[in-house]
């Protein structure tokens, strides 16, 4: 399986960014062969939207599933039509991707079916 | 000519100022008065403009045919808001973070998107018995964005208001038949030219909604009082004003308490101080029983119409 890892570096080994909208960067990792890439995401400095724009950048990936710490509304709203699968990691255990994916592989982690927090203040300048 | 009253601080007297001016302006001039402050706006509760005309606004939203949509993803591309996610077979649109630009429709080739007004406010407008050409912005509680509701009522001139300015000529010769403050030069004045005073009564802040009311402003007065408070949001609203190239005068109000703080800042600024207000009881008590300035204190009809006179010639020269 295609998995997303938010982020905060370029390594498998970088610690995982529990933000999604947000990280810093997403780890693309095949989940049967261990093959993985990492991507700077387009959305961390979007003034809005950031939700939206990482989950249409991890669509494009071609993720089947996601792993975070949080999932606004409009993240949430974006990857649920595109059928990609939302993982949430536990956060503040200075866990690297690589023990993500480990945990995710072990059937660890929590799927969630509903957004985790309410929205950011959306844009609307 | 185009006259924005602004403060950064909230309660400097903003209103105050600007519904003083406009009274006095209309003596002898058509009158126009725009209460931007669509979050709150008040300049109604002094200056008692009947509101027989009402348009809601807000902003356009794309809605998508999802017969004619090919996913393309140009929508999703074009739009800085990300308020349009294309994914697979299916493109979604985020309400809330649309701005109502209208990119999306333009580049849609398919023409699949059309759009549908987002009501954030009304705007409402009407005369005033002294023949003020009064309209007002009413932002819907709850709404996050007032810019688009100024930027509508900037625009918005009803007929019923074009009527009214033909009107007001009419009203100007009654209230200088009946007010003896009107003086014999200001009321030989006939062949002076009546182009016509807007004036804006801006929000309180130093953000989007103070800029759009500024933007497209041929003067902005400033309204401070003498205080850290009034001085350190001066400041703001004066650095908006220079990046904006408008030329800026300011009013002192509640002259007296604090410090001169305000008047150093100024000078050393180039910023004129056209009109000082001095801090006294009666003024308080009567703009807060919704009685403007010169109507409790007429003798400073004349100071304000002299505040306009000096616009006007900042402005001409």
């Amino acid at each position: 399986m295609k998995l997303i890892i938010s982020i905060s570096g370029n390594k498998l080994e970088s610690s995982f960014d529990p933000r999604f909208g947000r990280a810093a960067a997403f780890c693309l990792v095949d989940s049967e062969t261990g093959e993985w890439t990492t991507h700077e995401n387009p959305a961390l400095s979007a003034s809005g939207g950031a939700g939206v724009q990482a989950a249409q950048f991890v669509a494009k990936l071609g993720a089947q599933a996601v792993v975070s710490g949080a999932y606004g509304p409009n993240a949430f709203d974006t990857l649920s039509p595109a059928g990609i699968e939302m993982y949430l990691a536990p956060t503040g255990e200075n866990l690297t991707a690589a023990d993500v994916l480990a945990l995710f592989k072990a059937g660890k982690l929590q799927k969630t079916e509903a957004a985790t927090h309410a929205g950011h203040y959306g844009g609307h300048h | 000519m185009r006259i924005v009253v602004a403060s950064g601080k909230g309660g400097t007297g903003k209103t105050t100022v600007a519904t003083s001016l406009a009274l006095a302006a209309a003596e002898r001039e058509a009158v126009r008065v725009l209460d931007c402050d669509v979050e709150a706006p008040n300049a109604a509760l002094f200056l008692h403009p009947d509101l027989n005309q009402r348009k809601e606004v807000g902003i356009l939203l794309p809605v998508m045919d999802e017969a004619l949509c090919t996913h393309c993803g140009k929508c999703a591309e074009v739009c800085e808001f990300h308020a349009i996610a294309v994914i697979g077979k299916k493109t979604l649109v985020f309400p809330e973070l649309c701005h109502g630009c209208g990119s999306c429709t333009l580049v849609c080739p398919e023409k699949a998107i059309t759009e549908r007004l987002d009501v954030m406010g009304v705007l409402e407008s009407g005369m005033t018995a002294s023949g003020v050409n009064f309209a007002r912005g009413l932002m819907n509680v709850g709404e996050p964005m007032a810019v688009p509701i100024i930027r509508e009522l900037k625009k918005w001139n009803p007929a019923s208001l074009r009527a009214a300015v033909g009107r007001v000529a009419e009203c100007i010769e009654t209230k200088r038949r009946s007010n003896p403050l009107i003086d014999e030069e200001t009321a030989s004045g006939e062949s002076a030219p009546r182009n016509g005073i807007e004036i804006r009564d801006a929000p309180p802040g130093a953000s989007c909604p103070v800029v759009e009311t500024m933007r497209g402003a041929d003067f902005l007065l400033l309204v401070t009082e003498p205080t850290p408070f009034g001085l350190h949001d001066l400041k703001q609203v004066a650095s908006i004003a220079r990046e904006l190239g408008i030329l800026v005068g300011v009013v002192i109000n509640r002259d007296g308490i604090g410090d001169d703080a305000v008047e150093k800042y100024c000078a050393e600024n180039g910023l004129p101080i056209l009109m000082k207000i001095p801090m006294e009881r009666r003024f308080a008590e009567a703009i807060a029983s919704g009685k403007t300035l010169v109507d409790a204190a007429p003798e400073y009809r004349p100071a304000f119409r002299a505040l306009l006179e000096d616009i006007t010639v900042r402005f001409a020269a």
